[in-house]
């Protein structure tokens, strides 16, 4: 393909066929208003718990182990394969780790008797 | 299932996600929020198992188990004192995971010839941040484990350097998107690993916190970008609340240290320390004043209101258990104990609450810098603890001083002030501390942890 065709195809897609929002436009308006979400929720963290914070959110960054899971067992090839084990793998680690660290970290906050 | 009902699922994850930092606000309902996290992963998990693109499920409950099995493992053995290196080590995986599954996507969309312009450079950003994710969370791990030097590395021509691979990287992209060229893309991540090795080495071991912080938010970048080319909504959403938390705690630790975010990305911060010469000479010849444990056992004793300001040193000591035993023993005395954490105590947001509550120290004793900072004047005794630049007065004073205008924890105000040292070294940042030579300080020398062991013993019998 060349360049100009490339751009073409590409506003095409990111346009849409102007009845439907195009996939990236609507993860676009996903992701923006998903960051004033996050913007409000985090700065409502207490303090006292910044470390547990990192730990979770090390946790749910995990989720990106769907994006290996879809690629793993789609049978498009070895390699895709491979690559697919290998980043479930290591967001597998990143969610039962995350979640259990925040657990175990949170079970030591405790109020004065 | 309809695409429909899948994004109907994954916006029940990501609402979960929401609701489980949202608990975060509070340590009651912290646990709670953990739990709905956890419950929002599954979900997220298990709605997955049924996309068409899942066409058997032995590998991926193989790469699940096995991540299981390591994650499990090591969250149930690590040393609390260690968080920031996990952390970092965590977030190290998150970034290389984006990187595969972006080379993987690639390859597969190819295999089917569903491959776009637009796909393209969200597979660019994705292996992109991904790689400078993983490199920069390794070499932060090494500093932070003391595997490499925490000391900043500093070259000539460094941000040339890394101005001239992100040029070039940004160009191979745009050759990778134009053309559909595989080996461009494969260049571009190697460099991008290079990329995040070279960002992360000039920055010193002061500036970790911000680093940790930072990274976080670069790996929640990675998995939006990811989100993208999958056109996963719940992956956008839950990178865009990472990405967001990241940069927030960056900003807090950024003013709490009265840096600039770019400063501590340039870094160089710390370079001179340890170079030889002795930032303490000067406080040695101007003499401080050493303290018995027995004097700060009478004057806590008599005391009514005693705060306690523990630094990364009495992590190291692992003094916190022996720190609680005093304080109990003050408290059956009728003293009133508080402690004061400065937002950067420790090596990253938070670590020193979690190793207090690690030693059942009730968090509602232990108040942010802000909190207590007014109480100090009406304080008999401030006991510090393994801190050090966070307590350095010439922060508000010293022009001269590489801290100055960095917000400090006001224990110089106390009427005595009892800072237990293991020897008269400079602080993290190397820098000259004149609260050691103040008319109300003394200094109680020895092992953090012995010391306190010391001062609880005596405090029982006095």
């Amino acid at each position: 393909m060349t360049l100009s065709a490339q751009i073409m195809a590409m506003s095409t897609i990111a346009s849409g066929d102007g009845a439907s929002l195009s996939p990236f436009m609507t993860g676009l308006i996903v992701f923006i208003l998903s960051c004033f979400v996050g913007y409000h929720v985090i700065w409502n963290v207490t303090p006292a718990l910044h470390t547990p914070l990192m730990a979770v959110t090390n946790a749910i960054s995990g989720v990106i182990v769907v994006g290996a899971l879809l690629i793993v067992a789609s049978e498009t090839g070895q390699d895709v394969t491979y690559l697919g084990f290998f980043g479930a793998l290591l967001a597998s680690i990143n969610v039962f780790g995350g979640f259990m660290v925040t657990r175990r970290m949170l079970a030591m906050f405790k109020k004065q008797k | 299932m309809s695409a429909d009902v899948f994004a109907f699922f994954y916006l029940i994850s990501g609402v979960l996600f929401t609701l489980g930092l949202k608990g975060l606000s509070h340590p009651e309902s912290a646990r709670r929020g953990n739990t709905m996290a956890m419950l929002g992963m599954g979900i997220a998990i298990f709605t997955t198992l049924f996309d068409p693109n899942v066409k058997g499920f032995f590998l991926i409950i193989l790469a699940l188990a096995i991540g299981a099995v390591i994650g499990i493992i090591i969250a149930k053995k690590i040393d609390m004192k260690a968080m920031p290196q996990l952390v970092a080590a965590f977030h190290s995986l998150v970034g290389l995971a984006a990187v595969l599954v972006a080379i993987g996507t690639y390859l597969s969309h190819r295999a089917t010839g569903n491959i776009n312009g637009v796909l393209m450079i969200e597979l660019f950003l994705g292996a992109f941040i991904g790689a400078v994710t993983f490199t920069g969370s390794v070499i932060a791990f090494g500093k932070l484990q003391e595997l490499l030097d925490s000391a900043p590395v500093v070259f000539k021509g460094q941000h040339m350097v890394n101005a001239a691979m992100a040029i070039i990287i940004l160009i191979l992209g745009v050759i990778f998107v134009a053309t559909d060229n595989f080996t461009a893309l494969i260049i571009l991540t190697v460099i991008s690993f290079v990329l995040g090795v070279t960002l992360i080495i000039p920055i010193g071991g002061a500036d970790m916190p911000v680093v940790v912080s930072m990274l976080n938010s670069y790996s929640g970048w990675a998995a939006a970008a990811t989100g993208f080319t999958l056109n996963n909504i719940l992956l956008i959403i839950t990178g865009a609340l990472v990405g967001s938390s990241g940069a927030i705690l960056s900003y807090i630790m950024c003013k709490a240290m009265n840096r600039s975010f770019i400063s501590v990305i340039l870094g160089g911060f710390g370079a001179e320390a340890g170079a030889g010469d002795d930032p303490m000479a000067a406080a040695r010849q101007k003499g401080v004043k050493e303290a018995a444990v027995d004097d700060a056992v009478f004057m806590m004793a008599n005391a009514s209101k005693v705060i306690i300001i523990p630094g990364y040193g009495m992590a190291v000591a692992q003094a916190q258990h022996a720190v609680k035993d005093m304080m109990e023993v003050l408290q059956s005395k009728g003293v009133e104990v508080k402690f004061a954490i400065h937002p950067v105590a420790g090596r990253m947001p938070g670590h020193m609450n979690v190793l207090l509550a690690e030693a059942d120290v009730p968090y509602d004793v232990v108040q942010e810098m802000e909190e207590i900072n007014s109480e100090f004047s009406t304080t008999d005794v401030a006991l510090i603890i393994g801190a050090n630049d966070v307590v350095n007065p010439d922060a508000k004073t010293l022009k001269s001083s590489p801290l100055y205008g960095m917000p400090i924890i006001d224990a110089y105000k106390a009427r005595l002030v009892f800072i237990c040292k293991r020897s008269m070294k400079a602080g993290y940042a190397g820098v000259d501390n004149s609260l050691f030579t103040a008319d109300n300080a003394s200094l109680i020398f020895g092992d953090a942890k012995t010391t306190c062991e010391k001062l609880a013993a005596a405090l029982h019998d006095a």
